[in-house]
């Protein structure tokens, strides 16, 4: 059939039509039987009807599907308008009236019956009620008041009442929401609540609520008509009374059908005062009323009773609480079980506030004789968390995000008319609901907590993305000595490096021996890190620094997340340099530890180093400033100085202190490529330290060992030398050895304070441990290599030291 | 398909059990009885040993010519059973499994209604919409 593009009014009044012709509530096919009286209640020519049908094609499928129904629904709006029946026009007429249908016999029945009844009887309500059923007092009868008065209870009108307000003054009863009998016992329920107050409802057309409102206002009426419920036996059978009422009540007989059982409709709608239907007519059908929608007072009631239970209104109701709560009711337990499982919406054995109201809301219903149904209905559904208000889902159970599209509520036992009812008004009610709803959400304090944890306190530290800083000892030892420069002394001008000078050096300075002093000097060291002082060191700088600065100097700002810094660190390659430069960073250790270096890279032509560095170092014995040599000489001096050669506390203190002398080393370390042989073997050092650094150290203290009194000669790698070599270029290395000493004592003073930063990322302390471990395993043998050198060296160192003393003799002589 | 479900409890008495009415339900009630020996067996077989890190999963109990019966236990002891007529395709373990893990899920949600007391037959509407829709639809 071609598509049909039907107006929410039309979409609902259509849909009701259908539930009232789906006899066998196939929800599928509309019983012919039901579908030709309607059609010809639509009070056109028989031909017409017969060419609705065959254009709808029920002819050729041999039965009312829905789509032929609504196509047929259509065709007969047109045909009442007066246009000519064709294809189509279903699509291009616009403002369709919808079809009218003179009901004469249960269309409006028990609908308003019911609902007058209903208010009749609320009294019943209530006395059956316990407690715990609040009857609104508002729903009473008292509110009868003129239509106009009424104030639209639920929404449930949103369709314009301009739809068609032509059609329903005219046609007694509108909708053909029959079922009256069909009509669940929401529809009774409904009316019960609804009686009072919710007669507002205005007199949609279809809407039961409609129906009410009218009762409300024939209540004072006869409503008499049949016995209101108090008969409760609502004769079916009295479409005739209900006719009648229909005729008072123009439109609102589209009061969806009451229940059949619900005896008390069919007595009540009659009177529904015409008026008031008028008025409310102008609902239109569609707005149905959803029987099951909580009304303001009787939310305020739940509301009430749930602060009873849990005062914090976001809170939850302990399953045992509800329990009892609920069983004052006297509801026998299998209901009440049932209504737990229909409202426990997150199955997690407690309710929300939403939760509480719905379960409340089923407890009323049943209590007034509303056959619970099957599935929660719509308009009970705990509102979704609102998820704008907060980042996070916090609220556990609750409002699970339940998207408020209408479900599709079927229960098997009520009617699909009010489902479908529900599933329109549901999208307009609900929203009351949800934004209540929402709002509750969205209070949580949860999701304000959630969000407060989110944000980092640094926002330097904050969630920088770690940047892999290369793991070359170079760029670290640039770092490293970049900051200790401008820690100690000036700022250098590196301005990467220089991001946080200041800290840099309060850092630099707090490990006392960290005096660079002669770094300086090892200036062109830093401006070739400069290169180093890529992004990424500024960053890590950054993260090292925040994590550092609580550390060593407790004067920077507060400590960052603990989280921070360690991306930094914790990644194997990034060495936190600037850790190990402040020495006293103990963190900065622990960070650095976490660094794994690279495998040891293969010890390069050390012999030649270490000889030339030798020799270098006797010749500069005086000239300390010899560079490579110099150092390369100096370590050997120093290796026999470091008793505790094996000691790699030694050798962090003397990397440490090696830091700012190995600084020039380390640019031309990193330049070479060789800082990862430094860390190498400084790599069991330091596992706490910045093996990267703690190698630079060493290497640069051998490096600058000249003459300097390098705490941990040992050239911990072959890289060392390399990097001696290198720094034979700078002179201050012998200053540096010279602070090496103390930077490795400072470095190894500062070393357990390490741990505290690691606390936070434990994942990252434990790959940071576990790269570490692979680090000190490598470095380990290359330490055990470099001894060997060590002492090969020293034996070389004695071997010219003879030859010089075989010398001077002859050049004395 | 499943042609019988059957959730017993810790003392061996069923808390539910359902059948597709088109046989003789007898014969399953007769089927899940016997097949607690077997449950019983491969619980305690497995359990000492292995700690508490028991399978829940038991898989299949035992054969007839007509059916197949399967077992799940949970840790305490709560029982399922789930029987499939064997002139079904066979049915592959992992449907059994997500048979017994939806049957265990709605399980739980009975227990979290206050109102449901442990030990009572289960008459959670939910619950036999779920076994329901195991036993239309196939396994």
């Amino acid at each position: 059939m071609e598509s049909l593009t039907l107006s929410d009014v039309e979409q609902k009044y259509y849909s009701d039509l259908f539930v009232y012709c789906d006899t066998d509530n196939t929800k599928k096919v509309a019983s012919n039987g039901r579908v030709l009286d309607l059609f010809r209640a639509a009070q056109l020519p028989s031909e017409v009807v017969l060419q609705i049908t065959e254009l709808c094609g029920a002819t050729r499928l041999g039965h009312f599907g829905r789509s032929q129904f609504y196509i047929a629904l259509k065709l007969i709006a047109i045909a009442q308008s007066g246009l000519p029946l064709r294809v189509e026009s279903l699509n291009s007429v616009k403002d369709l009236p919808l079809p009218r249908f003179v009901v004469g016999k249960n269309e409006a029945e028990a609908r308003h019956a019911a609902l007058y009844q209903d208010t009749d009887s609320q009294g019943l309500y209530p006395a059956s009620a316990t407690a715990v059923i609040p009857r609104p007092p508002g729903r009473t009868h008292q509110n009868k008041k003129s239509t106009s008065a009424l104030p639209v209870h639920e929404a449930i009108q949103p369709l314009a009442p301009s739809i068609e307000p032509q059609p329903e003054p005219t046609s007694p009863v509108v909708s053909p929401h029959q079922s009256p009998p069909t009509s669940p016992h929401s529809w009774r329920k409904h009316k019960r609540q609804h009686s009072g107050g919710n007669v507002e409802r205005q007199p949609v057309v279809a809407a039961p609520s409609a129906v009410w409102t009218h009762f409300r206002e024939t209540q004072t009426g006869p409503a008499s008509a049949d016995g209101m419920w108090s008969s409760h036996s609502p004769p079916p059978s009295g479409p005739e009374s209900w006719v009648s009422f229909t005729a008072d009540t123009p439109p609102s007989s589209t009061v969806p059908a009451m229940h059949p059982s619900s005896v008390q409709e069919s007595t009540t709608i009659r009177t529904v005062a015409s008026a008031a239907t008028t008025n409310e007519i102008q609902r239109q059908t569609s707005a149905y009323d959803d029987p099951w929608k909580i009304t303001d007072e009787q939310r305020q009631y739940y509301v009430n009773q749930f602060k009873t239970i849990q005062p914090d209104l976001t809170g939850f109701i302990p399953g045992s609480a509800a329990k009892e709560f609920f069983t004052k009711s006297k509801l026998p337990i299998l209901e009440l079980s049932h209504i737990w499982e229909l409202s426990d919406f997150d199955k997690d054995g407690a309710l929300t506030l939403d939760e509480f109201c719905a379960a409340f809301h089923l407890v009323v219903a049943r209590k007034n004789g509303y056959d619970l149904p099957e599935k929660l209905p719509e308009s009970l559904m705990p509102k979704l968390i609102d998820l704008d208000d907060s980042a996070e889902v916090p609220e556990p159970p609750a409002d699970a995000v339940y998207s408020a599209s209408p479900v599709e509520v079927t229960p098997s036992k009520s009617p699909s008319m009010p489902s479908l009812n529900q599933a329109w008004p549901e999208m307009n009610q609900s929203n009351e609901q949800w934004e209540t709803f929402s709002e509750r959400s969205s209070s949580s304090q949860t999701l304000t907590q959630f969000d407060s944890n989110i944000a980092p306190a640094d926002p330097d530290t904050a969630i920088v993305h770690p940047v892999p800083i290369r793991m070359t000892p170079s760029k670290i030892h640039m770092q490293e000595m970049e900051l200790k420069r401008t820690g100690s002394e000036h700022n250098h001008p590196t301005s990467p490096l220089l991001t946080k000078p200041p800290e840099l050096s309060e850092d630099a300075k707090l490990p006392a021996s960290m005096k660079f002093v002669a770094a300086n000097t090892a200036g062109d060291g830093y401006s070739s890190s400069d290169s180093f002082t890529s992004d990424q060191e500024p960053i890590t700088r950054q993260r090292s620094q925040s994590g550092t600065s609580p550390e060593p100097l407790k004067v920077v700002a507060p400590p960052p997340p603990p989280p921070r810094p360690h991306p930094s660190h914790s990644r194997s390659s990034s060495l936190d340099m600037n850790r190990t430069f402040a020495a006293s960073s103990a963190t900065g250790q622990t960070q650095q530890s976490a660094i794994a270096y690279p495998p040891a890279v293969p010890p390069r032509p050390l012999p030649t180093q270490t000889s030339v560095p030798l020799t270098g170092h006797r010749v500069d014995a005086e000239a300390v400033p010899g560079g490579g040599a110099v150092l390369t000489a100096t370590s050997p001096q120093q290796i026999p100085q470091q008793p505790n050669f094996a000691d790699f506390s030694q050798f962090q203190a003397f990397a440490a202190s090696e830091q700012p002398s190995s600084l020039p080393e380390v640019d031309k370390h990193s330049e070479g490529g060789q800082v990862d042989k430094a860390p190498e073997g400084a790599g069991p050092l330091r596992t706490v330290k910045s093996d990267g650094q703690a190698d630079e150290r060493v290497s640069t203290t051998v490096n600058s060992v000249k003459g300097s009194s390098g705490p941990i000669a040992p050239p911990p790698k072959p890289v060392r030398r390399r990097l001696k070599s290198e720094d034979e270029l700078r002179p201050e290395d012998e200053q540096h050895g010279l602070q090496k000493s103390n930077v490795i004592a400072a470095v190894l003073a500062t070393q357990p304070s390490i741990p505290r930063s690691l606390g936070k990322d434990k994942k990252a302390i434990q790959a940071s441990i576990r790269r570490n471990k692979e680090t000190n395993t490598v470095l380990a043998r290359l330490n055990s290599e470099l001894q060997q050198q060590l002492k090969d060296l020293l034996e070389e160192r004695i071997s010219l030291e003879v030859q010089l003393e075989q010398l001077r003799p002859f050049s004395h002589l | 398909m499943a042609v019988c479900i059957a959730v017993i409890a810790k003392e061996n008495y069923p808390l539910y059990i359902r059948s597709v009415p088109t046989q003789n339900e007898l014969k399953f009630h007769y089927t899940v009885h016997t097949s607690l020996d077997v449950v019983e067996e491969k619980i305690s077989a497995v359990g000492k040993s292995l700690g508490d890190q028991r399978e829940l999963y038991l898989g299949l109990l035992y054969p007839t010519e007509d059916y197949k019966v399967y077992g799940y236990v949970t840790n305490s002891k709560v029982k399922f059973v789930i029987v499939v007529d064997s002139s079904n395709t066979s049915l592959r373990d992992n449907e059994i499994r997500s048979m017994f893990r939806k049957l265990h899920n709605s399980f739980t949600d009975v227990m979290c209604n206050p109102f449901h007391n442990p030990g009572d037959p289960i008459q959670s509407k939910a619950f036999d919409g779920i076994v329901s829709g195991m036993m239309t639809q196939t396994g």
